[in-house]
């Protein structure tokens, strides 16, 4: 369980965050909702230690971020950070490898190649293994950065807009693997979406924020109201709700 | 595999190179010659393995690869701690120091300054590589003005001796002070080589290599102490080298075309080492020519680190 308390955080002298707490339950999809510089990318980095904690704690089970070694917490919780350009130069296989650097700290053995290939696998990335990331497009290079996540192997897993160039189907495909990797393999997920329909579908808790506050949780059916929408995004669509799923009309 | 047979070819190449240039047109004494020329010979080996292994350190905690540490200034620093010293000492004084005490002074003097000028470019400009440049380009500047000013202070009999020193030579070297400079190197290559599995991690940039937990600030410091060691005592030894490190580490990039500090490493070091030892060879023992390899080496260098910044597309 992720447990946030009396967190409160200033970017430049503004504040970003105001006094959240919030709990994650293990396993399930829980989506962050809400506009930009809302403060969801700043509550993800401070989460994973991307960012120094000014006010407040967070604990992952029974580590405290900031005080608990590094390549420890690596073990425990991912991040995929919103904008991510790193080494162009290597090719995918190589990038997804480094998932495994927590357990084998430069020297891979068997099982963390059977890891990689996993990894390959459920991205669907074999045809692009041996391709370098720059000649991938958007898309593809962010499955394979979502492929070495995924070989981290950790319990928790934090993804800052993971669907950015994402096509409809690499988005769905996406969305199915990590709801499979919470359902079955107990999975803790966290991710920044925006495209409100996708949380809709695929998340089982859903938490809005604005101006680094936290709106509302829940899940989807309790929190995607007309009302909710037009107080965090202040446009008013209509929801419309078939059985028990929430539709946003855009 | 193709990697590793392509290092063994440079290992033979630079065998040759070593051989030639031992045994070259040497006459007349032989103790003597090998002698002399062995130890010209290590010094250059040394230079070799000192430049290109700081150089892919810097470039992989600075994230790119056209910059070197004395792109950004390290070498008008080198200038100015030099046009100080026989300010301060007066050249009689510099000069009767021994060569020892001088390198011991130098290396002190350039380590320290080199951390602080190292952690402020990459302190807070990091992200933006054009700032950095920038940054580094406007100390140099710096640098080189107050040099100018101290020099123009300076007794003219005195300057001689900045001038003297203010090129790389390859000349002779005592004994003691080729030991000290190889300890230091040595010490600096392992550390380098001992961290190579963490480099590839940081070459992935902070965000990711916290996510993979190795922290970057700690790894940063790390590595910028074994540059300033590895620049200081090149500089020390034989002068400022200013497009050295930029001109092995890019033809080293282009034969072994991997972000694996494993083999980057020992990569860029053998072509560095066939660039000095034979380049040394063709100069001094085919064209009997008197001049420094550096200047050719900066020519070179220079016109790479051009073409480099013009081409530059990625990142
Ligand atoms: N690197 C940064 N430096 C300073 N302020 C920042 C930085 N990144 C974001 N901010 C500010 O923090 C606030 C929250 O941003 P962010 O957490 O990125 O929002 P979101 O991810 O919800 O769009 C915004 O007001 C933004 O201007
Ligand atoms: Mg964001």
């Amino acid at each position: 369980m992720i447990v946030v308390t009396d967190l409160s955080h200033d970017r430049d002298g503004v504040a970003t965050l105001k006094n959240i707490n919030l709990s994650i339950e293990r396993g399930g999809v829980t989506a962050l909702i809400g506009p930009n510089g809302a403060g969801k990318s700043t509550l993800l980095s401070l989460m994973s230690r991307l960012l120094p904690i000014q006010r407040g704690t967070i604990m992952v089970d029974d580590l405290q971020i900031g005080r608990c070694p590094n390549d420890v917490l690596a073990r425990k919780l991912a991040i995929l950070p919103q904008s991510n350009d790193t080494a162009p130069l290597l090719t995918v296989r190589e990038l997804v490898s480094f998932g495994r650097y927590p357990y084998h700290k430069g020297r891979p053995d068997q099982r963390d190649r059977e890891k990689v290939e996993e990894a390959i696998v459920a991205l669907g990335l074999q045809p692009l293994a041996e391709r370098r990331l720059d000649s991938l497009s958007g898309g593809q290079r962010q499955r394979a950065q979502v492929a070495m996540t995924f070989a981290q192997d950790t319990d928790y897993v934090l993804l800052d807009e993971p669907l950015n160039n994402l096509d409809i189907a690499a988005s769905r495909s996406l969305m199915a693997v990590l709801q499979e990797l919470a359902r079955n393999h107990d999975r803790t997920i966290v991710i920044v979406l925006h495209d409100i329909n996708y949380a809709a579908a695929y998340a089982d808790r859903i938490v809005a924020m604005k101006d680094g506050q936290i709106v509302a949780s829940g899940s989807p059916d309790e929190v995607l109201t007309e009302t909710l929408l037009w107080t965090v995004f202040e446009t008013n669509p209509k929801v419309h709700r078939i059985g028990a799923k929430v539709m946003v009309q855009v | 595999m193709l990697h590793k047979r392509l290092c063994v070819l440079a290992l033979l190449l630079l065998c040759v190179c070593v051989a030639g240039y031992l045994l070259l047109g040497s006459r007349g004494n032989w103790g003597f010659v090998l002698s002399f020329r062995g130890n010209k010979l290590v010094a250059l080996l040394l230079v070799a393995v000192s430049v290109s292994t700081a150089t892919v350190l810097f470039q992989t905690v600075t994230q790119n690869h056209i910059l070197t540490p004395a792109i950004m200034g390290f070498d008008a620093l080198y200038l100015l701690i030099l046009s100080v010293s026989v300010f301060v000492l007066g050249a009689q004084q510099f000069v009767h120091l021994s060569e020892t005490g001088r390198f011991l002074l130098n290396t002190t003097l350039m380590m320290g300054a080199a951390l602080m000028l190292f952690g402020t470019l990459l302190g807070r400009a990091r992200s933006d590589l054009f700032r950095m440049i920038l940054t580094g380009i406007i100390f140099a500047g710096l640098f080189r003005s107050i040099t100018g000013f101290i020099q123009r202070m300076i007794d003219p009999n005195d300057y001689v001796v900045v001038q003297f020193s203010s090129f790389a030579r390859f000349s002779r070297i005592n004994l003691p002070l080729l030991a000290i400079a190889a300890a230091l190197t040595f010490a600096g290559c392992f550390a380098a080589w001992r961290m190579r599995h963490r480099l590839d991690v940081l070459a992935l940039g902070s965000d990711a290599a916290t996510n993979l937990g190795v922290n970057p600030r700690e790894g940063m410091f790390q590595v910028l102490f074994v540059v300033s060691v590895l620049v200081s005592v090149s500089t020390a030894l034989v002068g400022p080298l200013a497009f050295l490190g930029l001109l092995v580490v890019s033809v080293a990039r282009q034969i072994t075309p991997t972000e694996t500090h494993g083999l980057l490493l020992p990569s860029a070091a053998l072509v560095c080492a066939i660039t000095l030892v034979g380049g040394q060879l063709v100069l001094e023992h085919l064209l009997n020519l008197n001049t420094p390899l550096i200047v050719v080496v900066d020519m070179i260098g220079g016109l790479v680190f051009l073409g480099l910044l013009l081409r530059r597309k990625r990142r």
